[in-house]
């Protein structure tokens, strides 16, 4: 499902800065991570989670390494197919980001719609995931007019509305209390349970504590424990 | 209001018209042709979703470049321009062709900020759903950016009315012309104030019109 090999990523210098002055944000990582699997993936801030993150969800190459997604060498995979891979990849980051002049079922439906699925069936998809997230009653509402919690839960139902065989989670905690956030590592461990693969990054350790799994250790951009 | 005799009533009106033609017709070639401008500095700029520099640079150069010309020096220099494009280089349809110019440089700007103005998490949200750079540009920048695109055609149509006035050089007609004949050239006090106040009333209606339009789409 997510294979890497010797993976280093260094981000480019800014401008005015001799090259290779910064330091690589992730170095040889090698790991694979089972169709079906449930990882943690933990370390301490600037360790790289959401470096290695932004490499499984194909939004970034690496500078040296193999990284496979979905089958896919991501090296050998040419920009325009791209998005048809990403299709297949659910993100939910810390932030949100759901569009703030969208209504909750639209941001919903918008990976659908992008994904150029017809108008008629698309809002039963929609509703469906929307009841699954507990927000059948706030399809209507703006982002702006929902507590933290119900927008990480309608950023994640966006996430999975494409039933994505990998779904990717960057702190999704962040900005939430204790009984929100384990209403959202609820649903991840649901997704992980109809067979999705998980990676949920966090900083969160009672949260672990509480949903023990296999986790993925970061320290300085590399790999200090797997399993 | 002896003054206003039925002949000056009608020049009034023709004046505004004028005023109404090449401010309507220049602002919709700006927005036209602005807008696509303005996607393509937003979108080859630096940390953009095609960073091209050998195009941003040299498009910001020539958008710059209009700006920095004064109107008055940007009409004179584009006659020959103006005589291919619109057959003539007096009146009205004249006038229309260095006021689109300059608005369209002075759009792609304010377009581009506003497009600046766009939360970068959303659009990296929409690429990790797998949206192309178009379906980026137009289901989630666009959409996203369309209150401060909004306040910025008010803006613009604004200061169109202003450099409107000035079209007068090239017998451009409008309000501002009458103004400068009658009321400056005639010793015409009476037109002069009657011009200006119904200029301000204009601008006034545009803007309203403009705060009304981004309240509304803010809200949705
Ligand atoms: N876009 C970027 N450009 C340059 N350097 C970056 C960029 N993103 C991250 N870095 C650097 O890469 C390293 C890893 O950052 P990353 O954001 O992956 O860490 P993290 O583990 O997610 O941290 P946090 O827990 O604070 O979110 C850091 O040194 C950071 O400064
Ligand atoms: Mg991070």
């Amino acid at each position: 499902m997510v294979r890497f090999a010797g993976v280093g990523l260094r981000y480019a210098e800014p401008p005015g800065r001799p090259p290779g002055a910064g330091q690589a944000a992730l170095q040889d990582l090698t790991f694979t991570l089972p169709s079906g699997s449930f990882h943690w993936l933990l370390g301490e801030s600037g360790a790289g989670k959401s470096s290695l993150l932004r490499l499984m969800q194909l939004a970034q190459r690496p500078t040296s390494g193999v990284v496979e997604v979905l089958g896919a060498d991501l090296s050998r995979t040419r920009r325009r197919a791209l998005p048809a891979l990403r299709r297949r990849i659910g993100v939910v980051w810390q932030d949100f980001r759901l569009l703030p002049h969208l209504s909750v079922r639209d941001n919903v439906a918008l990976p659908l719609r992008i994904a150029g699925r017809p108008e008629a069936g698309l809002l039963a998809d929609v509703a469906e995931m929307l009841r699954w997230a507990g927000l059948d009653a706030r399809a209507d509402s703006l982002p702006a007019a929902l507590s933290g919690g119900e927008q990480q839960r309608a950023a994640l139902a966006r996430a999975v509305v494409m039933r994505p065989a990998l779904l990717l989670a960057d702190e999704p905690t962040g900005n939430l209390d204790a009984a929100q956030a384990r209403r959202i590592l609820a649903l991840l461990q649901e997704m992980h349970r109809l067979g999705t693969t998980v990676v949920v990054a966090t900083h969160a350790d009672a949260l672990v504590r509480a949903f023990p799994a296999p986790a993925l250790r970061l320290q300085g951009g590399r790999l200090m424990s797997h399993g | 209001m002896s003054w206003l005799t039925p002949t000056l009533q009608d020049l009034l009106l023709e004046a505004f018209w004028e005023t109404l033609a090449m401010v309507g017709v220049s602002a919709a070639i700006a927005v036209a042709i602005g807008l696509p401008i303005a996607l393509l500095l937003h979108v080859t700029g630096r940390g953009g979703l095609s960073p091209l520099p050998w195009l941003h640079r040299p498009l910001g150069i020539l958008v710059n470049a209009v700006r920095s010309t004064p109107f008055i020096i940007l009409m004179v220099a584009i006659i020959p321009f103006t005589r291919l494009v619109a057959g003539t280089s007096i009146g009205t349809a004249a006038a229309i062709v260095p006021l689109a110019l300059a608005a369209t440089a002075f759009l792609a700007r304010l377009f581009e900020n506003a497009l600046r103005e766009v939360d970068g998490g959303v659009v990296e949200a929409a690429r990790a759903m797998g949206a192309s750079r178009m379906q980026i540009v137009w289901k989630v920048l666009v959409p996203e950016a369309l209150p401060g695109l909004i306040a910025a055609v008010t803006v613009a149509l604004v200061s169109l009315v202003g450099f409107s006035a000035m079209a007068g050089a090239v017998g451009g007609g409008g309000l501002g012309d009458l103004g400068i004949r009658f009321g400056y050239q005639r010793f015409m006090p009476e037109v002069m104030a009657t011009v200006v106040l119904l200029l301000i009333l204009f601008v006034q209606g545009l803007q309203s019109l403009g705060d009304w339009l981004v309240r509304r789409l803010s809200r949705r």
